[in-house]
């Protein structure tokens, strides 16, 4: 069975946590226990408030809306999903970029009666910029406009226009009532004008992330295994995940940032010698040479070495109530790599509504921005729209010890969305 | 060459290898909290596919409530021998000695709430910056909103407004002195997942999984207590024997049994699949207290 990861986006009060609600209950994922506890909670409506299901921390039912990113699972007997329901209020809009590095996909939420909003546009373009591909236009309520197809069309109408215009692939528009439950599991006769798949039914169709088997091979070092044992005196192995890619027995690599060559002795998977291991493995690599590796290394086979820097252009989207200022200095984690980094510059403010580029000698809480980064240590990188592992980072505030920016890389100059779409590369799951 | 095809299960291995081996790589005193349950010994399994042939980078460490199941500790004891790590355990009942803590009364005293304060004692007393543990989002509403690295400050609270941004797969574990962070590698994983993971690694689990004979108390809601010396009974109380399993291996005061005669992991997975109540809903008493009971335990430091 495969897994399909995605996240719910749109504005407050569209209706993201009831259709979680809305897809567990109707997919028998919900306990009765649960379920009993949520029925003994009065509601206006007199039914089940579903959106208590995934709204779990106390300050989110006292003010009746989601805080923080919750994760939720289910099953069907053709998939296994794991929800990331990312909150809709612009304040939190971090949890958002949160919620979208981790998903292979995002169902965008339109109230039928408001159509196609602010948030609407900002949330497809964050999610398209963290790389998602993969759209659903859920138009919600439309039980509030009658089940309205010329509603239903225009909203549509309007997205498609809208992905149209930032060169994103189409996405699917399904009309549906979360709280009703209309199209989500079952389709409803209510919505008899639309031929199309349910929500879930398309959700169990679409293709789910497959490994970037062309993307090219890329593994960091996490750990180093050296028992240093009687038995095992000189054994050392190099524990790590593969990012991207193959790796194969024999391939000739290089060690960055150092430049040592050497070659594949044998890669392990659970103690195990094999002769190729594929991301997302986690696996230990030998080499035939005894050389000086570390935490952070990259090991990369020669044909595919990527570039090699100290500078870097990135879009960044700071997530700090305390401002980047050009000149700051930060902490910036690359995966197992963790480097001293300054910002010398911003080069400019990217306007989430129309991606307008504007000049800017800050950047404020959930601003997006385009930064200039130099590091102490040259770093082995590649661009995020052709690697989503490789292509991303975190910016640590060094004394607080938070995480302040998400950070994607980027050559200069490339537009948004215009470059090809990458194979969607498989992170961690 | 064709891709490959990883099964979900595969996934969230390597997802949980990757963030143990972060622990290891991030953190200069890491434990693993191990209770001998189902999860955290996934969780043993898992750190030997992270960094066998080599040693764990971390001791076990057992809080021992003192009301365990003794087939539990037999188990725990077992286990660490055969891994050939170290085990730390720490008891409640000499942190309620030292603390003056009061003893929960009533008729099934739970010192579950007791653990947290034992926990705190034992992060101090070795330093630790790191407590991975086997707590799944699915288990709680509160857990369904913490991240994989959950930071905790130096009073071991948990902050829910306050946490990190987890982004992608990097995990940031930068703490101040006297901080620690709580690990949960299997954070994306269901019950029945562990199970069917538990069913492909032919990891064997503590008897008490299965189903057996148990003398029981039937409390109010209708479920099964095991009888043991630490409930304080009533002639009212009615003891019936049945042949339950264990859910969830939690103390034995508050630790409710269900009926079944499942004798394989295979027969568990089918329960489970036909399961209508979740697993903290059928087996576990305290934490229907209040609402917000787990997030406030959380809160206070409970693991």
């Amino acid at each position: 069975m495969d897994l399909l990861r995605f996240i719910t986006c749109g504005s407050v009060d569209d209706g993201k946590s009831t259709l979680i609600g809305r897809l567990l209950y109707d997919s028998d994922s919900v306990s009765l226990d649960v379920l009993a506890a949520l029925e003994n909670r009065p509601t206006v409506q007199g039914t089940v408030d579903l959106a208590l299901l995934t709204d779990g921390l106390r300050a989110e039912r006292e003010q009746g809306i989601t805080i923080d990113v919750a994760y939720k699972y289910f099953t069907t007997p053709r998939r296994k999903f794991i929800i990331t329901d990312a909150p809709g209020h612009v304040q939190y809009t971090r949890n958002m970029v949160t919620g979208a590095s981790n998903a292979d996909l995002a169902i965008v939420l339109v109230d039928a009666r408001q159509g196609v909003v602010e948030q609407t546009r900002r949330h497809t373009l964050v999610a398209a910029l963290l790389g998602i591909r993969n759209f659903v236009l859920a138009v919600n309520k439309l039980d509030l406009v009658g089940f309205d197809q010329n509603i239903f069309e225009q909203i549509a109408a309007d997205y498609a226009a809208l992905t149209d215009h930032f060169q994103l692939p189409a996405a699917t528009a399904i009309p549906l009532s979360a709280l009703h439950g209309d199209n989500v599991v079952k389709r409803s006769n209510r919505l008899s004008w639309y031929t199309g798949p349910s929500l879930l039914e398309h959700l169990e169709s679409v293709p789910a992330a497959v490994e970037a088997a062309n993307a090219a091979p890329r593994f960091q070092v996490q750990y180093v295994i050296r028992p240093q044992t009687a038995d095992l005196p000189d054994y050392r192995g190099y524990a790590g995940q593969i990012q991207s890619g193959h790796y194969r027995r024999g391939d000739r690599v290089k060690v960055l940032p150092s430049g040592l060559e050497s070659t594949i002795e044998a890669i392990e998977v659970n103690q195990q010698e094999v002769e190729t291991a594929t991301a997302p493995q986690a696996v230990v690599l030998r080499l035939t040479d005894d050389v000086d590796i570390s935490r952070g290394d990259a090991i990369i086979p020669v044909e595919h070495v990527p570039t090699l820097t100290r500078e870097l252009e990135a879009t960044v989207c700071w997530m700090s109530e305390q401002p980047l200022w050009p000149g700051r200095k930060l902490l910036l984690q690359h995966h197992s790599a963790v480097v001293k980094a300054a910002i010398p510059a911003i080069l400019h403010k990217v306007n989430v509504q129309t991606f307008a580029r504007a000049a800017a000698d800050s950047a404020q809480l959930n601003d997006i921005v385009r930064v200039r980064i130099k590091t102490a240590v040259p770093l082995a990188v590649d661009n995020y729209h052709e690697n989503r592992v490789t292509g991303a980072f975190i910016l640590v505030d060094e004394q607080s010890g938070d995480t302040v920016a998400a950070g994607l890389i980027g050559a200069a100059n490339a537009d948004y969305f215009t470059a090809p779409v990458a194979p969607p590369v498989a992170f961690s799951i | 060459m064709s891709a490959h095809s990883f099964d979900y299960l595969d996934r969230l291995e390597a997802e949980a290898i990757h963030i143990l081996r972060e622990v290891a790589g991030q953190f200069e005193r890491p434990a693993l909290l191990f209770s001998g349950g189902k999860d955290s010994i996934v969780l043993t399994r898992l750190a030997e596919k992270a960094f066998r042939p080599g040693r764990f980078p971390f001791p076990l460490v057992h809080v021992d409530t003192g009301h365990n199941f003794p087939e539990v500790l037999a188990y725990r004891d077992q286990l660490a021998a055969e891994l050939g790590e170290k085990l730390i355990v720490r008891s409640v009942e000499d942190t309620i000695k030292r603390q003056r803590l009061r003893e929960p009364g009533g008729k099934f005293p739970s010192r579950n709430p007791l653990q947290t304060y034992t926990l705190l004692e034992v992060i101090e007393e070795f330093e630790f910056d790191a407590c991975i543990g086997g707590a799944r989002r699915d288990e709680e509403k509160a857990r369904a909103k913490e991240r994989i690295f959950s930071v905790r400050d130096e009073f071991g609270q948990w902050d829910p407004k306050r946490q990190r941004p987890e982004l992608w797969n990097v995990y940031n574990g930068r703490i101040q002195k006297g901080e620690n962070v709580r690990v949960f590698p299997i954070s994306n994983w269901t019950e029945l997942d562990v199970w069917r993971y538990i069913q492909r690694e032919n990891i064997s689990l503590p008897d008490i999984y299965f189903g057996h004979e148990r003398t029981c108390v039937v409390l109010p809601s209708g479920q099964l207590l095991g009888l043991s010396e630490h409930l304080q009974l009533d002639e009212e109380d009615e003891i019936v024997t049945r042949q339950v399993r264990f859910r969830t291996v939690g103390d034995s005061t508050c630790t409710a049994a269900v009926e079944s005669d499942a004798s394989t992991v295979e027969d568990i997975i089918q329960d489970l699949l036909l399961a209508k109540v979740s697993e903290r809903g059928a087996t576990r008493l305290d934490d229907n207290i209040s609402e917000a009971g787990m997030e406030d335990r959380k809160r206070n430091g409970y693991f």
